[in-house]
């Protein structure tokens, strides 16, 4: 009997909780007045926006915006927009990082398109299928997801990816020409998505380059097990690999061990040249501005979705970075423009697996 | 009415030990240069400001507390069962693959299927380290934190290739997913919100645990086994066998929650390679909600309410005042140890009045003349 | 290519790879025997262990001098242990679960800490390995045993000190004693509280070893989340090695050698997909105690808080 009294007691709690703060629940218990203002403290804040009317965009990122690889990639180039449009008068942006759990990305993005914003970036390809259900609710808001090339056919859907495979294979015809050893290490998290998009091109890279070359590629199964990428390092020097390369923000620990013996390092989304300035060679960056700068063009004229967009080497959405710290040979880095520029021309084709 | 007092206190307990929480959180946010009041308006707001953030709330709690619905059965019954994670992936795996696979077949059916298919899934990964604690003496603790290991890989496998989405098969990003469920495969929506039929059938498991766990036989033993298994070896109970069937039936809950959250929220499978993408941590989190409800299945459906709210607010919190995810995963750890710290106020009180015998004093006494013992062991 | 295995190359790399990450498990683990063996369960292990790690990072990169890193992550461990302790000592909380709440605690603060201390990632030069004349120069075992850092060999020196304190010691006795049977422990005059205090701050001082040795010494960054599961990993080897720290040991070096195998089936290229390959040590690690069937009970008071009888 207590126990029941107990439970309904929890349960009063709850719904005096609940109340409080205005819900349309159970009206039954009396209302303290005082947590009503907090709430509108919100609100206020919420409003107080610019007086120009700035372009706002809201991102949902499934990593946090300093992991130094894809989460990162996204940040800088917002702050970068932010700076080509004029500040935060005419561009502003904010953001949910750490947004793994699908679920509450959808959540996520669904209270953004409540809220005034004029463009919502879905930054992880697993939010598709809760984009896909979101968007068709808010026909008059623009969202974008990345990254893929699937809008689901909705209009008001922009769809991004990043063609990592072409720099993945510029990177890879690099490494070729810096092997002695002929054996080369590739570290990356699990094998899908944009990692194994890289790891691809490449691959391709290095056997277009020298076929006599050993790739090794070790899938650690985490993109936070910085330990294990470490030791997919040390295992890959110890397999005789005297160039590496990998994916994702676990990397970091892998890089740490190339530094340590000496062996080069070619990265990819951001630049990781400041972690080890002697041994990263070059790094495919991306530039996510390219083509957000695109889609905000098309938001402005009314044009809410329906296309899907790709950063490349030809549109400058991504750019092999070399890092001045590192003395690469004149003939290696004429090789890898030029590879550059093959693949934007077209002489320089190759297929993934 | 003074013990109408101290029940209403005991009841409040948690959220009080929540509140003090939020307050040494509060410190951290004025560091962060954030407005405290400002950060909790948007959590409460997030949490329960709208019809609508209740119905997330909901939706939150509802694996929530269907993985405490087994964390009741296994600590009862004295076995520690952090393999949620797992269990719960596993059971999706099976789940999923039912509604993938009959696609001809109608929507009650395939649901009914799919829940019990998620229910057997978390049995045999609950049941496995069940197994080898009873008949080989593997701690449960280990082998659930492999089986967890294992099962995320297992998922990372499967979707990468047998259970890929046939149309990602074809395009280069390969993203690890299933394929959607048919619109007829997915379980009813009770509002115009995400909240789905999933919350009503967790809430109605509850009662039958509550019936399982203190009106059978079974129960009594699985009960009788985590008090005094020596005790009960005596008097007849076979206990390895109660060891597997409460690991057994922890992992069972586990999968179905699994399996509703791909029939009711997700309507796929999808992988970024982690345990928690797909789970949310609710295999570890439904722990914590289990014992914010006393290890008791009644009690756990405000727990679990109360702790899905934190969650689903807390990361409204990230977005209206902008506060780093991090600060988020303080937060709920304050509150799991402020509340679990808190405790000791409510076993206190209710010790003193066994002694003092305010009451009718001892928990009414079992057919079978064994204690039920209160809430913890 | 099966055969690539059994080359000297690969055994010296998975020996020499599998005793270097076996090292931040074995000062993790140990700590966590000592609490446990005093009859306190501590699930927080990788919590504490991102707040060393994070402590040892940021004082190694601020102030340039290692040493004092690690002494920070220590203090900074056994703090987090102090606030366990009384938690689980004083306020009797339970102890998997407010261990789950250390955990989120010590895995939201150190990122919290590092985006506003540091703010991107950055590497240090760590503890250097160290060279011994002549042995580190002895073919294949040199490379195995004598090419890894101070923290490495701190880790395994542990091994024997742990056992010596616990079954030579005093001290030792008392721990065992509050761990089995902590009311005869308390009528013979033993502090129960006193001694789970002194476990339980222990056991976070190691796990913030356990940390830097990660930050400051094995990988030279800081990373959110760094640790990745390592805690729970290691709570799990002190049940692997029966509460023993000859048995952690062995666990501990199974668990990372296998894992280092794994690594190397899939650069040797042998057509295993990668996350049945990934799954190795976590199916190894139970057969193999399934295989050795123990009959090695837990402390009898393991989790269970203590409470004179009045």
């Amino acid at each position: 009997m207590k126990k029941i009294s107990l439970f309904v007691t929890f349960i009063l709690a709850l719904a005096l909780a609940l109340s409080a703060c205005g819900a349309p629940a159970e009206p039954a218990v009396e209302e303290p007045a005082a947590t009503e203002a907090p709430a509108e403290a919100t609100e206020a804040a919420a409003t107080e926006a610019a007086p120009a009317e700035p372009f706002r965009v809201a991102v949902v990122m499934p990593s946090t915006i300093n992991d130094l690889a894809f989460g990162q990639s996204m940040y800088d180039a917002l702050v970068r927009v932010q700076e080509e449009m004029g500040g935060p008068d005419a561009f502003e942006f904010v953001y949910s990082e750490s947004m793994f759990v699908v679920d509450d990305a959808a959540a996520a993005i669904r209270d953004y398109a409540t809220q005034d914003f004029d463009l919502i970036i879905a930054h992880g390809s697993q939010y598709g299928s809760s984009l896909q259900e979101i968007a068709p609710d808010f026909p008059d808001t623009s969202f974008a997801w990345g990254t893929t090339v699937d809008t689901f056919g909705l209009p008001n859907v922009f769809a991004y990816e990043a063609a990592s495979h072409e720099g993945g294979y510029v990177n890879g015809v690099i490494a070729a020409s810096l092997s002695k050893s002929n054996v080369i290490g590739v570290v990356g998290p699990i094998e899908t998505g944009d990692a194994k998009l890289y790891v691809d091109g490449f691959k391709a890279g290095v056997t277009a380059t020298n076929p006599d070359i050993t790739v090794n590629v070790n899938y650690i199964g985490s993109f936070s097990d910085v330990a294990l990428a470490s030791e997919a390092a040390t295992t890959h020097i110890a397999a005789g690999a005297d160039v590496l390369t990998g994916s994702a923000q676990m990397v970091t620990g892998a890089i740490g061990k190339a530094d340590e013996a000496g062996v080069l390092w070619l990265g990819t989304q951001s630049s990781q040249a400041s972690l080890a300035p002697s041994i990263v060679v070059a790094t495919q960056v991306f530039h996510w501005e390219v083509v957000l700068m695109e889609i905000i063009a098309l938001v402005n004229e009314g044009t809410l979705g329906g296309q899907s967009f790709e950063i490349n080497l030809e549109n400058g959405g991504e750019v092999i970075e070399f890092n001045d710290g590192y003395a690469l040979p004149d003939e290696v880095k004429t090789l890898a423009e030029t590879t550059v520029q093959g693949i934007i021309d077209g002489s320089v084709t190759f297929t993934l697996p | 009415m003074r013990q109408r007092l101290e029940t209403l206190f005991d009841a409040l307990l948690p959220v009080i030990a929540t509140l003090a929480a939020l307050a040494v959180g509060a410190v951290m946010l004025l560091f962060l240069k954030v407005n405290p009041l400002e950060a909790y308006a948007a959590l409460l707001k997030g949490a329960f400001g709208s019809f609508n953030s209740f119905a997330e709330t909901l939706v939150k709690a509802t694996p929530l507390l269907l993985v405490a619905l087994g964390i009741c059965i296994s600590f009862r019954g004295d076995v520690i069962n952090i393999g949620g994670e797992g269990q719960m992936i596993v059971g999706a795996i099976l789940a999923t693959w039912i509604g993938l696979t009959f696609t001809d077949a109608p929507g009650w059916l395939i649901i009914t299927l799919a829940l019990l298919a998620g229910f057997l899934g978390g049995a045999v990964w609950g049941g496995i380290p069940g197994a080898l604690k009873a008949y080989f003496n593997v701690n449960e603790i280990l082998s659930t934190v492999m089986m967890n290991a294992i099962a995320v890989q297992l998922m990372n496998f499967l979707l990468r290739g047998p259970m890929i989405d046939p149309s990602q098969a074809e395009v280069a990003s390969k993203i690890p997913q299933t394929a959607r469920l048919l619109d007829a495969f997915q379980l009813e929506r009770l509002a115009p919100t995400r909240l789905h039929m999933g919350a009503l059938i967790a809430v109605v498991l509850a009662v039958l645990v509550y019936i399982l766990l203190w009106r059978t036989t079974l129960g009594y033993r699985i009960r009788a086994v985590g008090q005094n298994p020596h005790a009960s070896r005596y008097a007849g109970i076979k206990v390895p066998r109660y060891v597997v069937t409460a690991l057994l039936l922890s992992g069972a809950f586990a999968g179905l929650a699994g399996a509703i959250q791909v029939y009711g929220v997700n309507y796929r499978m999808i992988t970024d390679g982690s345990a928690s993408g797909f789970t949310g941590s609710a295999g570890f989190n439904g722990i914590v909600a289990a014992l914010f409800g006393q290890l008791h299945p009644l009690w756990s459906i405000p727990a679990s309410v109360l702790f899905g709210a934190l969650l689903v607010g807390a990361n409204s919190m990230q977005r209206m005042v902008q506060v780093p995810s991090a600060l988020i995963t303080v937060l709920n750890g304050l509150v799991v140890i402020f509340v679990v710290s808190s405790e000791i106020w409510r076993r206190r009180r209710q010790r003193r009045r066994l002694v003092v015998g305010e009451e009718e004093a001892p928990p009414k006494p079992d057919k079978s003349q064994v204690q039920t013992g209160e809430a913890q062991k | 290519m099966i055969t690539d295995l059994f080359s000297t190359t690969v055994l010296i790399g998975i020996l020499a790879s599998g005793i270097r990450l076996a090292t931040p498990y074995l000062y993790a683990a140990i700590g966590e025997t000592f609490s446990q063996k005093s009859g306190v369960l501590n699930l927080g292990v990788e919590g504490q262990m991102l707040i060393g790690s994070f402590a040892a990072f940021y004082v190694a990169f601020t102030t340039g001098n290692l040493w004092l890193g690690l002494l920070v992550a220590m203090i900074v461990g056994a703090l987090m242990g102090l606030v366990m302790a009384f938690v689980t000592v004083n306020l009797h909380a339970q102890q998997g679960i407010s261990g789950i709440g250390f955990y989120l605690f010590g895995l939201g603060l150190s990122d919290l800490l590092f985006q506003r201390l540091i703010g991107n990632v950055e590497t240090i030069k760590g503890f250097e390995k160290i060279y011994i004349p002549g042995l580190s120069d002895i073919p294949g075992i040199g490379q195995i045993l004598f090419n890894q850092n101070i923290l490495v060999y701190g880790a395994y020196l542990l091994v024997p000190l742990a056992w010596f304190v616990l079954n030579k010691t005093t001290l030792g006795l008392k721990i065992r004693a509050v761990g089995e049977n902590p009311d005869a422990a308390d009528s013979l005059g033993v502090s129960v509280a006193r001694v789970r205090y002194f476990t339980i701050v222990l056991g976070g001082a190691l796990s913030g070893i356990a940390g830097a040795s990660l930050s400051i010494a094995l990988l030279n960054v800081f990373q959110q989340n760094m640790t990745s599961g390592l805690g729970f990993i290691a709570v799990a080897l002190v049940y692997f090695g029966a509460w023993k720290p000859v048995g952690v040991l062995g666990g501990a070096l199974l668990f990372s050698m296998v894992n280092s195998l794994q690594l190397w089936i899939q650069v040797l290229g042998i057509p295993i997909p990668s996350d049945i390959a990934v799954m190795m040590p976590y199916v190894l690690t139970i057969l193999v105690l399934v295989a050795t069937v123990s009959r090695v009970r837990a402390p009898s008071a393991l989790t269970k808080p203590f409470e004179r009888d009045e």
